[in-house]
């Protein structure tokens, strides 16, 4: 199993109402291990995986929203995050989390993974892709 | 083509396995190979040998197992999301101290890296599902 493919795994539905977002992710650290190149992409619902400040006491739910933040840890540099699914429900950049990779060719600067793409940006980023995982 | 499958519900509330059995049927009569079948999420329903629907319906475990035997089909249950739902071979009855089995003919539990693997090693991996 040499050969790398491009994996992508499009994450559309909300954190909490059911389990899709929590597996997906469950299959992104599994997957890091594959040493694969490894897009994530939130576009509807999905985008409300990766707001800051999520508190599920009331739901009695597991948050694991804090599990976003270790994904530079797992080589995963590259978050895309479609704008149109943002600003339809009226969020910016700023309430996502901060997800950062460490570049270890720059004295291990922290790099910013979130990318905030068009519709149409992200039809090409798919479009490139090996394999879709969509959950 | 080399084909991999994934499939994301559980049998009867979704179409989405059926639709899967339906695209595998075809994808097999028109020469091509199926490499691997993955069960994720609520799928993983689909392997239960529990399963005993009225006998005017269609039994989608059994299904699954005939399909598999006739083809020599892979069918994995993803360990993880089988433990949460109940889905236990010989291996996880002993592990987890259950009373019985019960897996389905033709299905094995496996890790999720069977699906990254099917990825890889597929021309095209299908998700079935919402």
């Amino acid at each position: 199993m040499s050969e790398i493919k491009k994996f992508c795994y499009l994450n559309r539905t909300a954190p909490y109402g059911t389990v899709y977002a929590w597996e997906s992710l469950e299959v992104v650290l599994i997957g890091a291990a594959f040493d694969q190149d490894c897009s994530l992409v939130f576009v509807d619902d999905g985008v409300y995986q990766l707001l800051k400040g999520q508190d599920t006491t009331d739901l009695g739910i597991k948050n694991f929203s804090p599990t976003y933040s270790a994904l530079g840890d797992y080589d995963i540099k590259k978050i895309y995050v479609e704008k149109e699914s943002l600003e339809a429900r009226g969020l910016t950049v700023d309430d996502l989390q901060h997800l950062v990779w460490e570049d270890e060719d720059d004295d291990w600067a922290e790099r910013d993974s979130i990318i905030l793409v068009t519709k149409n940006e992200l039809a090409k980023v798919i479009d490139e892709q090996d394999v879709v995982l969509s959950f | 083509m080399k084909f991999s499958i994934q499939v994301n519900e559980g049998p009867y509330t979704h179409q989405a396995s059926v639709s899967a059995l339906n695209f595998i049927k075809a994808a097999l009569a028109a020469g091509h190979e199926v490499f691997r079948v993955f069960f994720y999420h609520d799928g993983v329903n689909n392997g239960t040998s529990y399963t005993t629907p009225p006998q005017d319906d269609i039994n989608i475990a059994n299904t699954w197992s005939a399909l598999a035997k006739e083809h020599d089909i892979d069918l994995v249950v993803c360990v993880a999301a089988a433990q949460r739902r109940g889905i236990v071979d010989e291996g996880e009855a002993e592990r987890n101290k259950k009373s019985g089995t019960n897996i389905a003919d033709g299905f094995r539990i496996s890790g999720l890296g069977q699906l990254i693997e099917a990825g890889i090693e597929s021309d095209r991996l299908v998700v079935f599902g919402d």
